[in-house]
């Protein structure tokens, strides 16, 4: 039997290309969210976190308003030869927004409990923002925006939902392992659906397995 | 060398009003804590800003609200030594200190200065450690070894031994006493010991409820608080409200007594104050029949508590302290203070 690995690629892609874009996106506004008068911070962190709570589903039937290519953004992003409606990379688009909330937050967590006065005396010592943020900040946060990656990252390989909603399933075009995976086991093919369970279930292993093993050096490299 | 602060800011339960100017050597504000004093700090090293008014620094102005001046804390020129030190946890002593060389360009003469630096702070042979391999007082060193490099105008020092064991302050004052005279400027502390101010400082400004109540030269201040809050954060235990009779002499409705004063009594009058150590079993003056309430011991000072024979009630008992080796083996019936040691206290 031979296998057409695209759903792999494919979801690996996605994946890869969202935690990315989620990893900026996230510490941006993990950062300036912390920074904000208190009224306009609550309702941020509400719309920045609705996607968590919200189901996959109907985050998929807001961006298919939105991006959908009888609706005027689509319509516009269409002229640029852009169109996230059953495409591969509209999956990335999926993927991130239900990935985001969760890098938002870790790293929102993160930033909260880094001890200000850490920035404060670089300030008087004349460092300039920029280098505070990414040599004394980011790294004192390292431990939560790590967690919040590889969270975002696995939320992404495993996005079912929104995805199928925005771009469908199309063998070797928009199928990834989880649309897959459905997809085989509807119509009755239980090996192939176990097959892709089984691939899933090693990709999350070794994440983790990295992880834990991250963190076991970085602890080890602090006692020294 | 000279630092003039004239700032206000809203702090929600009470407004800062602070005016003060502090010359070269160490001021130290004293005052409880909360009251506004690490506030003020942070307002002078740019980290928290004013509502209004000016600060100015050697003739330079770091912040003045009606030219909308605002200097960032880089530009400032001012160190800022935190409570808890704020070493850079991820950098080695090295790197610490180095980041405090970010303003010299000059790759020899930024070495060359680590070294003299290390040197002089005793940290040789700690380079490459990071702040959590080191001890409470190394860590103070290198938190000074990181600003001093820097070459601040100003330094600011936030309650610089309360992250330390008791043992090792002492030890730690006398060295930080020694650095300050090394670096020469104007030094800014802060803290609610008054043991610790008496020890560091050359002037002491009593800090309440967000303002200067006054600003004296330290061995002044404790000799002559003046004030019933000065009194107070200068450790003067037994303060109650009095009333002037003549040149000489108060009254003291609360304890019952009459007591003869040294200094000339002024108009204002409103209340005296006698430290705890200075009753005495065998002054002749202002000497009253007392009862004995209890005793509190410590490992080498004594204090007991007592009530003039026509105190009144409400009145809280007046306390006595004395070496132990120096208590009485009985409880005196009848105890003095001199004149000089009544402190007049004004509104």
């Amino acid at each position: 039997m031979s296998i057409d690995w695209y759903p792999l690629w494919n979801s690996l892609r996605i994946a890869a290309v969202s935690s990315v874009l989620v990893f900026f996106t996230g510490i941006f506004f993990a950062y300036y969210a912390a920074r904000l008068p208190r009224a306009v911070k609550g309702v941020l962190d509400v719309v920045l976190t609705l996607p968590m709570v919200l189901p996959p589903t109907v985050c998929g039937y807001f961006l298919l308003l939105i991006f959908g290519v009888k609706r005027p953004l689509g319509i516009l992003l269409l002229q640029f030869g852009v169109q996230f409606v059953m495409t591969w990379y509209g999956g990335i688009l999926a993927a991130s927004v239900v990935a985001f909330p969760l890098m938002y937050r870790t790293a929102r967590g993160a930033f909260e409990s880094f001890d200000k006065t850490l920035a404060y005396s670089g300030q008087t010592l004349g460092l300039s923002n920029t280098y505070i943020f990414w040599r004394i900040r980011m790294p004192a946060c390292r431990q939560g925006i790590l967690a919040g990656t590889v969270l975002a990252f696995a939320r992404a390989l495993g996005e079912y939902g929104a995805t199928s909603m925005l771009i469908g399933y199309t063998p070797g075009r928009t199928a990834t392992i989880s649309t897959t995976v459905y997809q085989l086991w509807r119509t009755n093919d239980e090996r192939g659906a176990m097959f892709w369970v089984l691939v899933n279930l090693a990709i999350s292993t070794v994440v983790l397995l990295a992880v834990n093993m991250l963190e076991s050096r970085h602890k080890k490299a602090v006692k020294r | 060398m000279s630092l003039k602060v004239d700032i206000r800011k809203d702090l929600g339960g009470f407004r800062l009003d602070v005016h003060f100017e502090a010359e070269s050597g160490v001021t130290c504000l004293l005052g409880s804590s909360g009251c506004g004093k690490s506030m003020t700090l942070k307002c002078i090293a740019g980290i928290e800003k004013p509502d209004e008014g000016r600060i100015e620094l050697d003739g330079r102005i770091l912040y003045d609200s009606e030219k909308k001046i605002d200097l960032p804390p880089q530009q400032r020129r001012v160190g800022y030594l935190f409570q808890n030190y704020a070493l850079f946890p991820n950098m080695t002593v090295r790197q610490n200190i180095l980041c405090g060389l970010c303003r010299v360009k000059d790759r020899a003469e930024k070495e060359k200065r680590l070294r003299e630096m290390v040197k002089m702070l005793q940290l040789e042979g700690l380079e490459n450690h990071r702040p959590h391999q080191l001890s409470g007082g190394q860590q103070q060193r290198v938190a000074l070894a990181r600003i001093l490099v820097s070459e601040p105008r100003l330094l600011l020092l936030d309650e610089p031994f309360s992250a330390l064991d008791g043992h090792l302050r002492d030890a730690l004052k006398i060295e930080l006493r020694d650095l300050l005279v090394q670096f020469g400027g104007t030094v800014l502390m802060v803290t609610h010991d008054r043991t610790e101010a008496y020890n560091m400082a050359a002037r002491i400004a009593v800090m309440d409820k967000g303002s200067v109540l006054t600003l004296r030269p330290t061995k002044e201040l404790f000799a002559d608080p003046g004030s019933v809050q000065a009194a107070v954060i200068t450790g003067c235990k037994n303060i109650a409200a009095a009333r002037r009779i003549d040149e000489h002499t108060v009254e003291v409705p609360e304890w019952g007594v009459r007591l003869e004063t040294k200094q000339r009594v002024g108009d204002g009058l409103c209340a005296v104050g006698i430290r705890a150590h200075y009753f005495n079993v065998s002054a002749q003056q202002n000497r009253f029949p007392v009862r004995f309430v209890e005793e509190m011991e410590e490992p080498f000072e004594t204090t007991l508590q007592f009530r003039f024979a026509a105190q009144r009630d409400d009145s809280p008992a007046v306390w006595w302290r004395l070496a132990k080796d120096r208590r009485p083996a009985e409880f005196p019936r009848e105890l003095g203070v001199s004149p000089a040691n009544i402190l007049l206290l004004y509104e």
